[in-house]
């Protein structure tokens, strides 16, 4: 009789302690992500250039000297350093600098926006064939098959090509292109998380797997998942000026930094200097972006 | 092991069958009347109507596709909207001018990335070890049409040494092995390496470092096996997941060299889709783009292959 009324004490008391552990251990995880991130100093600096070059294309309004829009002939392809125009001009006699700041917008946009849709659709996806398994997760993994049997450059490409110009289509393909890859990152994280012991007690326990997914699968699989999409970031956002590049994706006049290579390369032989800078602008972006998913995989403490 | 061979053939066919039908559904989802890519704009509408009935446009979808793709395996991949020559006359030339840029630059981004990475996988933590990591990162984040601009800056228009565009001069199309086209080769093979450089740097690196962490190097170390001796065992542990990156490379290469020959004006298919896309050339794009892919497919299946069998230890059943 004593052990019948003393065991569930005990029990109670174990799972009371148990709580407690994880939820000091939760709150123990991002604290200490955060501060693993704080120890590392390339994670910070990419970071801040990240800030602060979000914040220069969010008051480009503010910031820029002149308007991006307004050319004059009589000033064409001036070079670095001219008074008024600190990073010269372009073909049609427009301020870089100004059209830099302005071009952000639609670059870190493109970089930005379809890595985003994929993880949306990508995580969705995924984490039903990877829960659901059987038939359905053939259905959507071999469909991803198809679409990883295509080069993503040339996925995209293809896409936007056909579609014709526009930042809708080139967004359109993007997206395309990015799903599947989340798509197999999330199907595995899945069917590593769904055989866990807790995943079996909330089926056990008569959950349906709606609520099984969103209570006890998404909280453990949405880390990895954002970690392997911040580390798309840097691609998407050269594959979307490589676009722009091509005559895809973004069209004349508006500011980009990948259209604005397109129309300044006819100026090599002018200006080489000016004629540059719009892709220093993603290189910086993109290594920053890489450089910061790194970052966070090591202090998220994210496998593969 | 020779079911999984078996399998894995078997499993290509349909992966080809449906991405054949994607490149098809390119000229579906184009915006306006699919006739409207195989007629010129101003043909008489009867004409228009006896295209449609040749090509068998009045046909449900699944049978169009039967039709194409009947054509498309006998390399009937229809005729150019600008030109009116065969799509495959043009693809085939400018096939050969991507392989020769995509060999040699993986040549390049391949060599440097084993040597980089292996040193750096070898020697971790050391100033090697950082100048690697930091070079492939900074080559996986660089964008090469860029790169490629900044090179013909420094290289044809500041110092002289190398051409800027074309494959050979007087913008010849035919190679030959002699330096005045090799100079024209270096420039985007250089520019396209970038990226594989990157990726197998930090590839072999990460393999490199597993495996000497492992019992058995130590094992060798200690029974008094010189350098070279355990380097060949370490070779030969890399070497599967190494040459699958190398493969899937060598593929992301054929299909994006499109950046790099637009910048250059190198004749392959990179400019071939190019110039389809701004004509609006879709039987060229749609051609083009089926070619490069069925290429991919087959490369993953060779590397799949040629990775079961170097490994003994993969006995997929």
């Amino acid at each position: 009789m004593s052990t019948s009324t003393t065991t569930p004490t005990a029990a109670e008391a174990e799972l009371a302690v148990q709580a407690r552990q994880a939820s000091a251990r939760s709150e123990g995880y991002w604290a200490g992500v955060w501060k693993r991130v704080r120890r590392d100093p390339v994670t910070i600096v990419c970071g801040t250039i990240l800030i602060l070059m979000l914040l220069a294309i969010i008051f480009a309004p503010l910031l820029a000297p002149h308007d991006p829009y307004q050319g004059s002939m009589l000033r064409r392809l001036r070079p670095i350093g001219t008074d008024n125009y600190p990073l010269g001009t372009d073909e049609l006699g427009r301020d870089i600098l100004s059209r830099l700041l302005y071009g952000g917008r639609l670059s870190w946009f493109m970089g930005i926006i379809p890595v985003a849709l994929a993880f949306v659709f990508g995580t969705l996806l995924g984490v039903i064939a990877g829960y659901a398994g059987g038939r359905v997760n053939m259905a959507i993994m071999r469909v991803t098959d198809v679409f990883y049997a295509f080069p993503s450059v040339l996925l995209a490409v293809a896409i936007s090509g056909a579609l014709g110009a526009g930042i809708e289509n080139a967004i359109l393909a993007l997206t395309l292109v990015f799903i599947p890859p989340i798509i197999r990152v999330a199907e595995s994280v899945t069917q590593g998380v769904r055989n866990l012991d807790f995943v079996d007690a909330a089926r056990a326990s008569g959950a349906g797997a709606f609520t099984v997914v969103r209570v006890h699968v998404l909280g453990n699989v949405l880390g990895p998942i954002f970690v392997y999409a911040t580390s798309l970031i840097s691609v998407c956002m050269i594959v979307a000026s490589g676009l722009s590049f091509l005559g895809l994706g973004t069209k004349p006049p508006e500011p980009e930094w990948g259209l604005m290579l397109n129309t300044l390369r006819t100026a090599i032989y002018v200006q080489p200097w000016v004629a540059v800078l719009p892709g220093v602008c993603i290189f910086i972006t993109s290594i920053c972006f890489n450089l910061l998913s790194d970052g966070l995989r090591q202090a998220m403490d994210v496998k593969g | 092991m020779v079911f999984y061979l078996l399998r894995r053939v078997l499993y290509a066919i349909p992966i080809a069958l449906a991405v054949g039908f994607v490149c098809f559904m390119l000229v579906q989802i184009a915006p306006g009347d699919p006739i409207n890519a195989i007629v010129p704009p101003d043909a008489p509408a009867d004409v228009v109507e006896q295209v449609r009935k040749d090509y068998g446009l009045d046909k449900p979808l699944p049978v169009q596709f039967g039709l194409w793709l009947g054509k498309a395996v006998q390399g009937d991949l229809g005729r150019s909207l600008a030109t009116g020559r065969p799509v495959w006359a043009d693809l085939s030339t400018a096939i050969g001018n991507t392989l020769l840029l995509a060999a040699v630059a993986s040549l390049l981004g391949f060599t440097l990335g084993c040597v980089l990475g292996g040193l750096a996988g070898t020697f971790r933590g050391s100033v090697l070890d950082r100048i690697a990591v930091g070079t492939a990162v900074a080559g996986v984040s660089v964008p090469h049409y860029w790169l490629g601009m900044v090179l013909v800056v420094i290289f044809s228009v500041q110092l002289n040494w190398l051409p800027a565009m074309g494959a050979g001069p007087g913008g010849s199309a035919e190679w030959a092995w002699d330096w005045d086209h090799v100079k024209h080769l270096i420039l985007p093979a250089v520019t396209l390496a970038v990226i594989p450089m990157g990726i197998v740097t930090r590839t072999v690196r990460g393999i490199v470092a597993e495996i000497m962490n492992q019992e058995f190097v130590t094992a060798l170390r200690g029974k008094g096996l010189t350098r070279g001796g355990v380097f060949l065992h370490v070779v030969k542990n890399a070497a599967p997941n190494t040459l699958a990156v190398m493969g899937l490379q060598l593929g992301y290469l054929m299909g994006g060299s499109i950046l790099v020959e637009t910048v250059f004006s190198w004749p392959g298919t990179g400019l071939l889709l190019n110039s389809a896309i701004f004509q609006r050339d879709l039987p060229v794009l749609q051609g083009t783009i089926l070619v490069l892919a069925m290429f991919f497919v087959a490369l993953n299946l060779v590397v799949d292959l040629m990775q079961t069998a170097l490994d003994p230890r993969i006995k997929r059943a």
